[in-house]
């Protein structure tokens, strides 16, 4: 199987904390990988440096056979990459069809020609005047955005004119989720997409990332709550202090001594500063 | 030897002076950014409340000058505590641009209440200090330059000593790492916040009146400039960087001193400026901080407020604007009809502005920039060139948006308030250069005898046409910036505003994109101006000045950003009916600066909604 993203001795440190520290990592077409480790561990550091939002101090990301090291976010989106964010981070003033459509900005091709120079004007000008291939080109789009909202049932779809900061938490995500999948992504990563779900909404987000797993998107997920983790992924990385600690399928990993380690802190105490890293499986 | 080296030394004495005078303003403004992440603009203001109680202190009083700097202190610590508590701690769960539009009306009302009380007329304040000078290998230093350079150490040993020694010193530098965690461990942090408040405009108010005694001379509008020198000092050495403050004000003093002395005075202020840009542009963390990556910002640009936005069907729309064409019938006085027309291009402006502040999420105050580029761009084509007016106006709205496009660039990485802040250097640049690039623009004496306004060789000079064609001109581009909102630029502007980051991820090209509103509101906005220059057939460098832009930046947060209906609103309250009525004209800035802080507390969304 080839591998779509791979990520060679990713190093990244802050002042003197290396948040990530030397990672290697390779997701294959169509598999679906998730992260976990405490909190601290550089997961979503390293999620930031493969999206492009910042830069790694050293090391090396493909995507798809190419080089992206350092590339900023605004030109991974265009090769199919597309992320959602801890905290959430959808628009909160534009409405729940908006937002999506804001996630398909790559894919507009009528009215964002790639002229030299004076693309930017041909896209005012064709905003100002749309010609039939522009107007087509948005209903195609808003009527798949109306499709994507159906993956959430009656969640979204009633309240797509909505402006997002209307909405409840769990909708938001939902939303970033949506927004995601409008830009047709051939990798998706999602940063923790339960935070904040009760047990109901978050057996609901684990059948929705099921169905996109079927669908074929490959997948890079940061996760806590360890029962979605094991049920959904075919390979878990366990990050602790900025490196790797274990790689391996979901059931070997849960009894990694390590991972454990990891998670319920060492057997003598004081050994390691992240032994009081709190985990919230 | 001595002769040539003479005035070198002496320009170096006098930047070393106007840079002490620069880090007492630096210094506090460094304060402030420290405990609560603001940028003050009504510290100029507060610097020009302390030159007048020195003043009034001298004159009335006759105090000796310890106890001089004693009032001031005073006065001005008290004016600080009393800035924070009704103008800022309100805002603290705001948008965190909101407290700075609100220091912006607290410095406006301060100022124009200082010149209703003491009129706008420069008084002099006597100094109390002996005349001698002191030779120096041809310079010469004086009693003042002596006290000047005293106070300015004196007062930074003191702050350092509360700083490091006293509890509430231990408090202020506490809050300035991290707020909530000194909060936390039972920092009162209302009370630092005022502290340093006072402590900011003793510092601000003493500097006052030293520059009083410096030149002599004080008036109300004195603080502009100075409170943005200080910023710039500040800005140098690295926003809430004390030391770096003291350091930036000093090499301010002095490229402004070497610069004066090589270009001449009218270029006094351009030397700030362009410094300002270029830190902001190569260094925006300050000339001490390695590596060129702001801070990480908790000032995210926008400031709006969730709302729902009125909307008005389309026959609505339509029947106002018949209405308004209509109104010639009914008043046929002339004056009045040319300020309304006037009134309308004022709302253009706003329209201009909505669109960069309101949807595209950059609040910028150098507006009036534009406008001045589209005014002198199309005067002198038609002057210079013979060029048609009815050509020379729209090929000066596309010059605009190119100019001003490329002007703003820098600020296109900035976010926040330093977005705010670039701008307004930005539009003062404009302002500067105008005024001294003499072969072009005829410097300060401006041009006269700009053609009225005609199309096919004839003139619409009536108030009735001037009403029309400036209505013609709004609606047109009202209508323009509708279907551009309505567009999925109008969507990606608003994501862009709404979170940066997010829509980066989602493959938004920020800076095409905010090329592109600078762009079209550069056009709109250079319309307008050039349609005034044609009106008033007459500009200088004074036409379009800082207020304009805060006066449109005001119209825009009445009607609710980024609502186009909201800013012809805005203009219509603010412009249009005042000059009608002759209301009030002399008051008329105060009320815009009091209905700022007004809006800003009690209805942020503005009067139609933020869209």
């Amino acid at each position: 199987m080839a591998n779509l993203l791979e990520i060679r001795s990713l190093k990244r440190s802050f002042g003197g904390l290396v948040a990530v520290n030397a990672i290697d990592l390779d997701v294959g077409e169509g598999e679906l990988v998730s992260v976990i480790g405490p909190n601290g561990a550089g997961k979503t550091t390293l999620f930031n440096i493969v999206t492009g939002l910042e830069a790694p101090d050293a090391g090396s990301v493909r995507l798809a056979g190419s080089d992206i090291t350092g590339l900023p976010a605004e030109q991974l989106a265009p090769l199919g990459l597309a992320r959602t964010f801890q905290h959430g981070r959808v628009f909160g003033n534009l409405s729940v069809m908006d937002n999506v459509l804001v996630g398909a900005h790559t894919r507009l091709t009528a009215v964002r020609p790639q002229w030299p120079v004076l693309g930017a004007l041909g896209e005012l000008a064709l905003a100002l005047v749309r010609p039939r291939s522009v107007v087509e080109e948005e209903a195609r789009l808003r009527a798949e955005v109306r499709e994507i909202l159906e993956l959430f049932g009656e969640r979204l779809t009633p309240r797509i004119g909505n402006p997002a900061f209307s909405l409840s938490y769990a909708n938001r995500r939902r939303v970033e989720i949506a927004r995601a999948l409008a830009l047709r992504p051939k990798l998706l990563m999602m940063d923790e997409p339960t935070a904040g779900m009760n047990p109901t909404e978050t057996m609901e987000m684990l059948e929705i990332i099921r169905t996109l797993k079927q669908r074929g998107i490959t997948i890079v997920l940061i996760e806590h709550k360890l029962e979605l983790v094991m049920q959904l992924s075919d390979r878990v990385v366990v990050m602790d202090g900025g490196v790797k600690i274990a790689e391996d399928k979901p059931g070997a990993v849960a009894s990694d001594p390590r991972v454990i380690e990891a998670y319920l802190g060492h057997d003598k105490i004081g050994d390691s500063q992240q032994s009081t890293a709190e985990a919230s499986p | 030897m001595t002769s040539s080296f003479g005035p070198w030394l002496d320009y170096t004495i006098n930047g070393l002076v106007v840079g002490n005078i620069y880090a007492l303003l630096a210094v506090g403004l460094a304060l402030i950014y420290g405990v609560s992440h603001l940028i003050n603009f009504a510290h100029g203001s507060i610097y020009m409340v302390g030159a007048y109680i020195g003043w009034l202190s001298i004159t009335r009083l006759g105090t000796p000058l310890p106890l001089t700097i004693l009032m001031v202190v005073i006065g001005c610590g008290l004016v600080g505590i009393l800035i924070e508590r009704i103008a800022l701690r309100p805002l603290r769960n705001a948008p965190r641009i909101a407290p700075l539009l609100s220091t912006i009306g607290v410095g406006l009302v301060l100022d124009q209440a200082m010149q209703l009380m003491f009129t706008p007329d420069p008084r002099a304040v006597p100094s109390q200090l002996p005349e001698w000078r002191l030779q120096i290998g041809g310079g010469t230093i004086g009693a003042l330059d002596l006290l000047i350079a005293g106070i300015g150490a004196g007062s930074a040993l003191l702050l350092y000593l509360f700083l490091r020694f006293t509890k509430l010193g231990w408090a202020v530098r506490a809050t300035a790492l991290d707020r909530d965690a000194a909060q936390q461990c039972g920092v009162d942090v209302d009370r630092v916040n005022s502290t340093v408040f006072a402590i900011a405009a003793a510092l601000g108010g003493v500097s006052g009146l030293l520059v009083g005694m410096y030149y002599n001379n004080i008036d109300p509008n004195m603080g502009y400039h100075a409170g943005l020198k200080g910023i710039v000092a500040q800005m140098i050495g690295g926003m809430g960087n004390v030391p770096g403050a003291i350091a930036g004000s000093l090499i301010l003093g002095l490229i402004e001193s070497y610069g004066i002395a090589i270009l001449g005075t009218s270029y006094r202020n351009l030397f700030a400026f362009v410094a300002l840009i270029l830190i902001l542009v190569l260094k925006p963390n300050g000339i001490f901080a390695k590596g060129r990556s702001l801070p990480p910002e908790p000032l995210t640009g926008t400031f709006i407020a969730p709302s729902a936005p009125v909307k008005f069907a389309w026959p609505v729309v339509l029947g106002l604007a018949v209405a308004a064409a209509m109104l010639p019938a009914f008043v046929q006085n002339g004056y009045i009809l040319q300020t309304l027309g006037i009134g309308w291009l004022f709302a253009v402006l706003a329209i201009s502005l909505t669109l960069v502040a309101g949807t595209a999420g950059q609040v910028s105050l150098g507006h009036a920039g534009l406008l001045a580029i589209g005014a002198y761009g199309s005067a002198l084509l038609a002057m210079r060139t013979g060029l048609p007016v009815a050509l020379s106006i729209p090929a000066a709205g596309a010059l605009t948006a190119v100019l001003g496009t490329i002007l703003l660039y820098p600020s296109f990485r900035l976010r926040g308030h330093y977005v705010t802040i670039a701008t307004l250097g930005v539009g003062e640049i404009v302002t500067l250069v105008v005024l001294n690039w003499d072969g072009l623009t005829q410097g300060p004496v401006g041009l006269s005898g700009v053609p009225p306004l005609s199309a096919f060789g004839v003139k619409a000079i009536s108030g009735f046409w001037i009403y029309e064609i400036s209505l013609a001109v709004l609606l047109l581009i009202s209508c323009l910036q509708q279907r551009l909102l309505s567009s999925h630029l109008g969507r990606t502007f608003r994501a862009m505003r709404d979170d940066d980051v997010a829509a980066r991820s989602y493959g938004v090209a920020l800076d095409r994109y905010k090329a592109l509103a600078f762009g079209v509101a550069g056009f709109s906005a250079g319309v307008a101006g050039a349609i005034l220059a044609h009106i008033y057939s007459y500009v200088n460098h004074e036409t379009f000045t800082s207020q304009v832009s805060l006066l449109a930046l005001t119209m825009v947060i009445l009607g609710g950003l980024g609502n186009i209906a909201g800013a012809i609103l805005g203009a219509v309250l603010l412009v249009g009916l005042p000059e009608v009525f002759r209301f009030a004209a002399e008051y008329r800035m105060l009320i815009y600066g009091i209905a700022l802080l007004l809006l800003i507390r009690f209805r942020p969304q503005g009067l139609l909604g933020t869209h």
